[in-house]
């Protein structure tokens, strides 16, 4: 199907583009695969007719946004990406995997296609704390039920095992630190990050007013997230007005800063952790959306930790390959992946533990380390399973 | 200090009957096209007190021009319309026309048939309608136009120049040169500016050292030369022609500090009476910290092109002890981005690259040199052949802007320890090439980033001081960007180098030449005319109650005199009007904007 090009041009402004390449110098997939954003640019700019079933490489975009900061001149490129997929998500042309993952949203509110029913699994063995938090919001909509602050766990960290720890960590910390959160319960669906960056516009759309609906109605002051890409989702696309969107590494630095949350001096009983670490900045919480200081001040604040730094980093950080639905979709290069790299990288350190503070990050580079055979050297761990040890109870009794 | 010179201009003020004549330009087709400029000469010519009508192709030329003397002298016309273009384009030719025969400038009215009518309008039949309307209107006017006196106010002779670099320079010694005093304010501790710290220029290759100190010894031994060192200007009262400037001396910390008298400054308070300004405060070097995926910060052998100057300067280039074997240059850091907020082009950093990078081929031949850029820019004379010049010497150009620089840690030279920057080892430059359309990573042993220019952060001190406004770029703005280059909103205040823009020395030198010879024009007249449309006080009907004070943006009004009543400083009222309307005892009066005149125009719009 030949795309009408002249339309989308005018609507993404894409007529600013002086084809300098910065996009796709800096873009980390375009070195592994024949993903080139500027001469996308480019054919936009000058062919009336794209024929973008012939461009199967723009399901590798990892929607990391790289492209989108570097631009001198204010173009988007990443959201030609989105909207070509679109057009192959309108026509139905996308890889099955994708699919499938759509479909779950659409049925069961996550992309595992998981019962919606199963949603608090998560919260094993914690079921008082969640009762109490589950208490709170599942009223929503009603006035007497307002709470001050709403916890959105998400999708990976609800159903996914290696995830789920970190959301109860989360949860403990809250209550240590004297926090009275709600949740949505089995209410909480998707909040559609990869939705829109997969190009399905439409799932999308319907997912912003029925969440919207759903986080309106709690009447939260704040809106905290385990993940960096429900966070900006919430915080850029909702129009929450009213609402603090906040990314979990914001309150916890916000915590630690005022005092509210404080770590135990190492003692006999408790030797601290003497861990290196390294932290990796996930694209939505860094590139797009300046979030750099905050995790290094908890990870700082946690007595007898060290952070050494990679070369690349902050604004620099390598994608993991895990965003804009890359998850389900492996992209046309499954050899040479960046999460290799990045877990190289870490090592090259010395750093004995890879912090990372998002659940695709924590899923990608954890299995990098397996493949590349660090396993011995190298552990990932959320910031937030980090804090939870340092602030457990007296191990030994 | 003020002293005003009244001549009266043409006719007498004594009461004339209105003998009118009406021109209709067809300024081509521009009006032409839309208007049918026959009709509406022939209907202007029925109106009252209108003796002669007339259509011509274009009024503006020389035979237009003469078809109004003609007319004037053969039917005695006193007032004058034409029915043109806006009054910003020709208002000035016609009043001249006028007055050259006999006539008072202020009895010349324009009627704007093409921006307000030609040029908005479709309908033939209706835009001639509305042409006819708007010369009617001005006919009205005409007839009740009252001639104006032409007035003079004397100059004090001298310049103030605020900073001593090239610009500020070069405009001192004009000055000095026509035998005026120049007072040049600078805040270092030497003259010199930003030149001082280059190493050779282009396309001449002419060291800075042969060019420079010269220069600043010209400045320096010239009689009618004054220096300010560690100097800044403090305040400025006055106007064109009259200005009283404070110079105080200029602390580290930034800030005046002459009135302190515990300061270390070497400058005593002064204050100095002059006919003019100039602005040449320069410019600031983008801090590449703003561009973090550079590197700049995070690699010593990351350097920006200011750096690599004073390297060139030592003639030292090597890294870590070693001569680099890769040099790369980065083109457009801080320039033609609208992230960091520069959207402008500097204009000097290609060739300025083009320099350092054959100096470079010069000093280290067997070093592979490779420029990365978006678009090569050499446009200055002599520019496309220093361009060559540097790539038929084996300069490499690779066109793609660079992303992201950064290390890798296995590379050669870096030891695998913890710190994280240890060494200069090489870096990588990630792009794309994007005339092969490939991404690349490309190593260097060392790498120049192109910086540009930007304003003065602390422009907005000079621009509150002189109420000098600045464009988007935040650059000061010239009072029209092809016909005034250095003038300013404000009269007798005038810009000279980059403190307008980016440019290079060439030209900076040239707007600087021109800056002077435009602030020498009223000094070596004498004296400036001043806009006889200004407001006037009865003050008779006056009651003191200062809200002209209160509404002038100019400072024009003061309540100062024996009968707490307010006078308006001619030379200081720009003619806006704001404290005639304000004015609750209509005590005011707008010359050539009157209420029975414009009341006139407005009955004959709605007859």
């Amino acid at each position: 199907m030949a795309l009408k090009t002249q339309k989308l041009t005018e609507q993404l402004e894409l007529f600013g583009c002086i084809q300098c390449g910065k996009c796709t110098g800096g873009c980390p997939v375009a070195r592994k695969t024949t993903l080139n954003m500027r001469t996308l640019i480019y054919h936009m700019l000058v062919d009336a007719d794209m024929d973008v079933d012939a461009h199967q490489e723009l399901w590798d975009c990892t929607a990391c946004f790289t492209c989108v900061e570097r631009c001198p001149k204010d173009v988007e490129p990443a959201e030609l990406i989105i909207s070509l997929r679109g057009e192959l998500v309108e026509s139905g042309r996308v890889p099955e995997t994708l699919g499938t993952a759509l479909m779950g949203i659409f049925r069961q509110g996550n992309p595992s296609g998981m019962a919606r029913q199963d949603r608090e699994l998560w919260a094993e063995g914690m079921e008082e704390s969640l009762e109490r938090a589950k208490g709170l919001a599942s009223h929503a909509g009603s006035a007497q039920e307002e709470c001050e602050l709403l916890y959105f766990v998400g999708c990976i960290p609800s159903y996914d095992q290696r995830i789920q720890p970190v959301a109860r960590a989360l949860l403990r910390t809250f209550e240590r630190a004297g926090l009275d959160p709600g949740t949505l319960g089995t209410r909480e669906s998707c909040c559609g990050n990869e939705v829109r960056r997969m190009g399905e516009a439409g799932l999308f759309g319907m997912l912003v007013e029925e969440n919207g609906e759903l986080l309106r109605g709690v009447g939260a002051r704040q809106l905290v997230t385990t993940s960096p890409h429900c966070f900006n989702t919430f915080r850029k696309e909702y129009g929450l007005d009213g609402m603090e969107v906040l990314h979990y590494t914001q309150l916890l630095a916000r915590l630690i800063e005022q005092g509210e949350l404080t770590f135990p001096e190492p003692s006999e009983a408790r030797p601290g952790e003497h861990r290196t670490v390294t932290y990796h900045d996930p694209c939505f919480l860094g590139k797009q959306n300046q979030i750099y200081d905050e995790p290094r001040a908890i990870l700082e604040a946690i007595p007898g930790l060290k952070l050494v730094e990679m070369d690349r980093r902050r604004e620099r950080s390598l994608c993991c390959e895990g965003g804009g639905g890359r998850m389900w979709v492996e992209g046309t290069n499954l050899q040479e992946r960046l999460a290799f790299q990045r877990v190289q990288e870490a090592a090259e350190t010395g750093a004995d533990t890879l912090a990372v503070a998002c659940p695709f990050c924590l899923l990608t580079l954890e299995d990098a380390v397996k493949v590349q055979g660090l396993d011995e050297e190298l552990c990932v761990m959320d910031i937030m399973e980090l804090v939870d040890i340092a602030l457990e109870e007296d191990l030994d009794p | 200090m003020q002293r005003l010179s009244l001549t009266l201009m043409g006719d007498t003020m004594m009461e004339q009957k209105p003998r009118i004549g009406v021109y209709v330009c067809h300024c081509g087709v521009n009006i032409a096209a839309v208007v049918d400029v026959e009709r509406v000469a022939r209907a202007a010519a029925e109106l009252p007190g209108v003796v002669v009508a007339r259509d011509n192709t274009y009024m503006c030329s020389d035979p237009g021009q003469a078809l109004i003397k003609q007319d004037i002298r053969e039917h005695g016309l006193n007032r004058v319309v034409v029915a043109s273009c806006s009054p910003r384009m020709h208002e000035r030719t016609f009043r001249a026309v006028a007055q050259q025969e006999g006539v008072n400038p202020y009895q010349v009215e324009m009627a704007n048939i093409r921006e307000q009518c030609s040029w908005v309008h479709r309908d033939k039949g209706r835009a001639t309608e509305k042409a006819g309307l708007l010369i009617s209107s001005a006919v009205a006017k005409a007839t009740r136009l009252e001639p104006l006196e032409q007035r003079e106010v004397d100059v004090t002779p001298g310049v103030v120049i605020i900073g001593g670099g090239v610009a500020g320079m070069t405009v001192a010694l004009d000055v000095a040169n026509t035998g005026l005093p120049a007072y040049l304010v600078e805040r270092q501790k030497s003259l010199g500016g930003r030149v001082a710290e280059l190493n050779r220029t282009f396309p001449s290759l002419q060291p800075v050292s042969e060019l420079l100190p010269p220069l600043i010894a010209r400045v320096q031994d010239h009689p009618n030369v004054t220096v300010f060192l560690r100097s800044c200007v403090s305040q400025v009262e006055g106007y064109i022609g009259n200005f009283e400037v404070e110079i105080s001396g200029y602390g580290e910390t930034g800030t005046p500090v002459g009135g302190d008298p515990g300061s270390k400054s070497d400058a005593p308070r002064a204050g100095l009476s002059v006919g003019a300004i100039i602005v040449a405060t320069g410019y600031d070097v983008f801090d590449p910290d703003r561009t973090p995926e550079l590197g700049y910060r995070d690699y010593p052998n990351v350097i920006t092109s200011l750096e690599m100057e004073e390297r060139l300067i030592r003639g030292d280039l090597t890294v870590d002890g070693r001569s680099p074997e890769r040099v790369a240059f980065v083109k457009c850091v801080g320039s033609r981005d609208a992230r960091v907020g520069n959207s402008h082009c500097s204009r000097v950093c290609c060739m300025y690259t083009a320099k350092q990078s054959r100096l470079v081929r010069e000093m280290l031949p067997e070093a592979d040199v490779t420029v990365f850029y978006i678009d090569v820019r050499a446009f200055g004379k002599g520019g496309e052949e220093f361009y060559d010049e540097a790539r038929s010497q084996g300069v490499r150009y690779r066109r793609g802007n660079v992303s992201e620089i950064y290390r890798k840690r296995s590379a050669p030279g870096v030891d695998g320890g913890l710190a994280p920057h240890a060494g200069a080892g090489p870096v990588v430059l990630v792009a794309e090439d994007t005339l092969l359309g490939q991404p690349i990573e490309f190593e260097a042993d060392l790498v120049v980033l192109a910086v540009g220019m930007e304003p003065r952060k602390d422009a907005g001190v000079i621009q509150q001081l002189l109420k000098l406004p600045r464009s988007a770029d935040g650059f000061f703005l010239e009072a029209h960007p092809k016909l005034r280059p250095v003038d300013t909103a404000m009269d007798g205040i005038f810009l000279a180098g980059c403190c307008q823009g980016p440019k290079d020395i060439a030209d900076t030198v040239t707007q600087a030449k021109a800056a002077a010879s435009s602030a020498l024009i009223p000094l070596i007249r004498g004296s400036v005319p001043v806009e006889s449309a200004s407001a006037v006080v009865n003050e008779e009907l006056c009651a003191g109650c200062a809200m002209c004070v209160d509404v002038c943006p100019y400072d024009a009004p003061t309540i100062a005199n024996l009968w707490r009543t307010s006078r308006i400083n001619p030379v200081l009222c720009k003619g806006c009007g704001a404290c005639a309307v304000t004015c609750p005892s209509s005590a005011i009066r707008l010359q050539h904007f009157t209420a029975a005149q414009v009341l006139a125009q407005v009955d004959a719009l709605v007859q």
